[in-house]
């Protein structure tokens, strides 16, 4: 990359720089003529000195006021002009700008994905985030301008110089007298301010890294109390960086104070000596005037090319500091990742290592002259004392890292050269804790599968367009231009149809690393949009029936389930359900504030249940405060069957005292809100109050169907209601197929529930819809909503799924218990059986399945060859045996 | 069935017959209704006891395993209490309890009860007064047995 940003702006921008500067060179005529227009108005159009009117122009006569009309509009016309030049400039330089400003940023993108793995133990993305995002954003605008500001403003400044001088060259130079005394003083303290803002550019990035420690370190911070530590390290950066600001502020403004002290001297000497002159009579007075206004119009191009030098130096700044920190030693060739074979081919014969040899960042040997031979269709194991460089060989072959000496071949392929396209699709690579990406399972589970856009959209009419706009845009900057949005699987590395035989590999692929059950449950728990995937939805709605057959069929399971039905109270539920009838959408009827809603009032109201409501909540009110009145505040009962929490019970039991059973209507207002809200959340058949009487079940069924005949257009999308033969989009899957409450009080019911389900779902065959679904699961940052074990198990199912001659697993399993271990073990050896595995073990005893078994030990191949042979010959692979 | 009628229920059970009718309705509040359909099992033999169950409704039969196959030694109906005695002390369930009809229970779970215990001393104390109740009666049942092996 260039180490100079003019160099930078030249390489890339060259044109655009021409085509600006051009611009604001075309500008100054203009310029000149509009600043002599106003002496000509005062002079000859308003006092009618050297000239005599009419005057004759292009053969038509003007007398004076004609001839001011004439000059005034001119001066009009010129002021639009000038402007239009302005605007025209700055969209140029805007877009000129903004073009660089993505280019850099996606060059410097670039070079993190070329990065040697090293680096990034130097470098935490706490540097690398401000640096791509903040730091590079004032380096656009600067972009923009590097030639055509100065250019602009200089000529701009010295169209008005020149002008100035021809009216009066005394003035002149009294105006511009006192410039250099500026040009010599503020370099001065601008390098002040330059070491100073890049001091302050290190201490931000420090800053940025504190702050990613703290939230990736979070746990450890909490566990040994460490957050006041953490605090005054915090704190003591902070005052750093106050620090340096404040001494930057001041020079700043010392700056400041200095430019328009100087300016302000202008008018001085205006005054001064041009008074004098017009006193004397040698000066007149349209000229003076003139000559003022032109100064005034000096004071902004000036202060721009000040501004402008200030910023200068602050982008030069900036651009250096950025760009030295993303040219680590031992970048990989941009080629390496960009080229693209015609053909990709198989890893066959021998995987050989020569010579291997790699230290780490603090020069201590990893791999120290280590010969390797294996055949490319054996399972091949690695075992060895920690430190013997077991996790530096799988990083040397998956080519994670590059070795600082010797040779890696596969076949006849020179791995160490060959483009990322043949390494990272032939060879898969997992570490102890593969990473999961912030998208849905399916995504991370395809990543491996994704290197080009292999079927591109066609897009038409406006979408068209747009897209052949993004091209061209991505061009103009150096950009990818490869469509996000295309389908980039590649069916054939993942050897399966294009129709549908991915998702059935992905099914294998879970089942073998022991995950489908996983995504089963939570492809159960997300919702389905049916207007995306109308037959799922119709076989969900298609099972919901069948599972209300087999239930109608039990006797002993019919009461498990009670049903939705439009014209019964649903115990189960609470009441705020079964006024609702549906799901809410959005916050409008949030269930636990049901109470509050302005049309829940007033359905309440018309089906005359108010005055019930707060009988019932009277009660409610004072069963629990009986009950609870002397438990201690932070009894677990409060949060397990509260309606109550215990701060409100006092508050509760103080209204009940206040008011008694006879006079609720003097309650105020908001007290009754208090009360009408707690039957909202009674479920008859759990809490068995017995408040919620035959009578009142009815009404609230009539008002629920009032509810939702009178429901206001504006709230038509908050609720998706309860049919029984409509598919719910705000529902998950379970809940669609079950369309009802599982019954509290009935032994095992979950689990009988539970069973009927799978049940259905196994007759149907909707287990792949189901896991479909649970594929588009988001599984947060980093995977966070995913335990750690599923995570890993994810990873593996990533790589195994795009059917690489070469597996490396780095300890990928250690962190799972024994049996899922033993039992993931068995099913990746059967998969790889023919083909290549290399799994580095920390137990020698897991390595009997193997067809291979590499001892290593000091960074060398110590022994080698089938287990079966290493138990009887080898000293070293029984002491092995016998420690673990 | 409501609250009101499982506070009655409870409160002919001996061991809560004295304490307070406040505490009653929360011990019972507290507690899960559960309805078993016939067959279904309460408790396996030689499983670790986490509730008891108070019997409000139906019947259930109490099984052991013996060497020559299950034997139903007891048939318990209304107002009987099932497993308390797994929940006082860390011992596997002596018997298998399976509904014979639809059997209607409170489970009152162990954490539940021990901290009802904790929180009412004088539940506690009742609690003493009926394990020495029937203390006293299988000693005096001993003593007969003795008696009788003797004459």
């Amino acid at each position: 990359m260039e180490h100079s940003i003019y160099k930078y702006i030249l390489r890339y921008s060259k044109k655009q720089q021409i085509i600006l500067t051009l611009m604001a060179i075309t500008s100054f005529p203009f310029l000149y003529v509009y600043l002599q227009i106003p002496a000509l108005i005062i002079d000859q159009a308003i006092q009618g000195n050297d000239i005599s009117f009419p005057v004759e122009y292009m053969g038509i006569e003007f007398d004076q006021l004609e001839f001011l009309y004439l000059t005034v509009g001119l001066f009009l016309l010129l002021v639009v002009a000038n402007q239009s030049f302005k605007y025209m400039i700055n969209v140029y330089q805007g877009v000129s700008g903004e073009r660089m400003l993505r280019r850099l940023r996606y060059e410097l993108y670039s070079r993190i994905l070329r990065f040697p793995m090293p680096t990034f133990k130097k470098k935490s993305s706490g540097e690398i985030i401000p640096m791509v995002t903040a730091e590079v954003e004032p380096l656009g605008g600067f972009i923009g301008e590097a030639f055509a500001l100065p250019i602009f403003q200089g000529g701009y400044l010295l169209v008005i110089i020149t002008f100035l001088l021809v009216q009066n060259w005394i003035m002149a130079l009294a105006a511009i007298a006192l410039y250099p005394l500026q040009a010599y003083f503020i370099p001065i303290l601008q390098k002040k301010v330059n070491l100073l803002g890049k001091e302050r550019v290190r201490l931000v990035r420090v800053l940025s890294d504190q702050i990613g420690e703290t939230v990736n370190g979070a746990e450890e911070i909490h566990a040994h109390d460490g957050s006041n530590f953490m605090r005054a390290k915090f704190s003591s950066q902070l005052n750093k960086i106050y620090t340096v600001r404040y001494r930057i502020y001041i020079l700043k403004f010392i700056v400041k104070f200095l430019n328009n002290f100087i300016q302000q001297l202008g008018p001085f000497f205006f005054y001064a000596i041009g008074g004098t002159m017009v006193i004397n009579g040698t000066l007149e007075i349209g000229v003076l005037v003139a000559a003022i206004a032109a100064h005034k119009e000096m004071a902004a191009p000036w202060k721009e090319l000040l501004a402008y030098y200030q910023r200068r130096e602050d982008a030069r700044i900036k651009y250096e500091q950025v760009v030295e920190q993303f040219e680590p030693a031992g970048m990989r060739d941009e080629s390496n990742q960009l080229e693209e074979p015609d053909t990709i081919p198989n890893l066959t014969g021998e995987m050989v290592g020569n010579n291997i040899v790699l230290a780490d960042d603090t020069g201590s040997t990893l791999l120290e002259s280590l010969n390797v031979r294996f055949r490319l269709d054996e399972r091949v194991a690695v075992v060895g004392p920690a430190g013997s460089g077991r996790e530096a060989l799988t990083h040397v072959l998956a080519r994670i890292i590059d070795p600082d000496r010797g040779q890696v071949s596969a076949g006849d392929i020179d791995l160490v050269k060959a483009p990322e396209a043949i390494v990272g699709r032939r060879i898969a690579y997992v570490g102890q804790h593969g990473y999961v990406f912030n998208s849905t399972l399916g995504d991370n589970l395809f990543f491996g599968l994704k290197h080009r856009p292999l079927h591109e959209i066609d897009y038409d009419g406006e979408e068209k367009s747009a897209r052949e706009n993004y091209i061209r845009e991505a061009k103009l900057t150096g950009n990818s231009v490869d469509d996000a949005e295309a389908n980039w699987l590649d069916y054939g590395l993942a050897s399966v149809s294009e129709n549908g035989g991915l998702d059935s590999r992905a099914l294998e692929v879970l089942e073998m690393v022991d995950l489908s059950e996983d995504v089963y449950q939570l492809g159960l728990r997300s919702t389905l949009d049916p207007e995306e995937a109308p037959e799922a939805a119709d076989l969900i709605l298609s099972a919901r029936k069948r599972f209300f057959e087999k239930l109608e069929a039990d006797p002993s399971l019919k009461n498990m389930i009670e049903a939705f039905e439009e014209d019964k109270y649903n115990t189960n539920a609470t009441l705020a359900e079964n006024l609702l009838f549906g799901t809410p959408v959005g916050t409008a009827f949030d269930l636990d504030r049901m109470a509050e809603n302005a049309y829940v009032q007033k359905v309440i109201e018309d089906a005359d249940l108010t005055e019930t409501f707060l009988r019932m909540g009277y009660q409610v009110a004072t069963l629990m405060v009986e009950l609870f009145a002397g438990l201690p505040p932070d009894h677990e009962f409060f949060q397990l069957y509260g309606f109550i929490s215990s701060e409100e019970l006092p508050e509760y039991q103080a209204m009940i005292s206040r008011i008694d059973w006879d006079h609720l209507d003097q309650l105020r207002d908001e007290d009754r809100l208090r009360f009408m809200s707690l039957p909202f959340k009674v479920i008859p058949s759990r809490h068995r109050l017995g408040v919620l009487t035959d009578e009142i079940q009815e009404k609230i069924v009539q008002a629920r169907h009032k509810f939702a005949e009178s429901l206001p257009e504006e709230l038509q999308g908050s609720v998706a209601f309860f049919e029984e033969d409509a598919y719910s989009a705000a529902t998950n899957l379970q809940d669609n197929i079950l369309f009802g409450k599982i019954a509290f009080g009935y032994a095992q019911a979950a689990e009988k529930i539970g069973s009927l389900l799978s049940t259905v779902v196994d007759e149907m065959d909707l287990k792949r819809i189901i896991i479909g679904v649970g594929l588009n699961f988001r599984v947060g940052t980093a995977g966070a909503r995913l335990s750690a074990t599923q995570r890993q198990k994810l990873c593996l199912a990533r790589a195994i799924i795009k059917h690489p001659d070469v597996l490396i697993l780095n300890q990928a399993t250690s962190s799972f218990d024994a049996a899922t271990e033993q039992k993931l073990m068995g099913n990746i050896l059967k998969e790889f059986d023919g083909r290549c595995l290399v799994w580095s073990l920390d137990h020698a005893d897991k390595t009997k399945d193997f067809d291979n078994v590499l001892i290593l030990k000091s960074g060398r191949v110590a022994e080698s060859g089938p287990p079966t042979k290493l138990t009887t010959d080898s000293l070293q692979y029984k002491e092995m045996l016998a420690g673990s | 069935m409501s609250l009101k009628e499982e506070v009655e229920i409870l409160r002919q059970i001996p061991l809560f017959a004295k304490i307070e009718p406040s505490k009653i309705k929360l011990l019972a509040f507290t507690s899960e209704r559960l309805t078993f359909q016939p067959g279904d099992f309460l408790c396996k033999q030689g499983d670790i006891g986490d509730a008891a169950y108070f019997i409000m409704a139906g019947e259930a039969d109490v099984i052991v395993d013996t060497p020559s196959g299950p034997l139903t030694v007891a048939t318990l109906g209304k107002n009987d209490v099932v497993g308390e005695i797994a929940i006082l002390i860390d011992i596997p369930r002596t018997a298998t309890i399976q509904a014979a009809t639809e059997l209607t229970t409170l489970r009152i779970t162990k954490d539940v009860f021990f901290r009802m215990v904790t929180e009412f001393p004088e539940m506690a104390v009742e609690l003493m007064r009926v394990l020495a109740e029937r203390l006293v009666r299988t000693t005096e049942e001993l003593q007969k047995a003795k008696e009788e092996n003797h004459s």
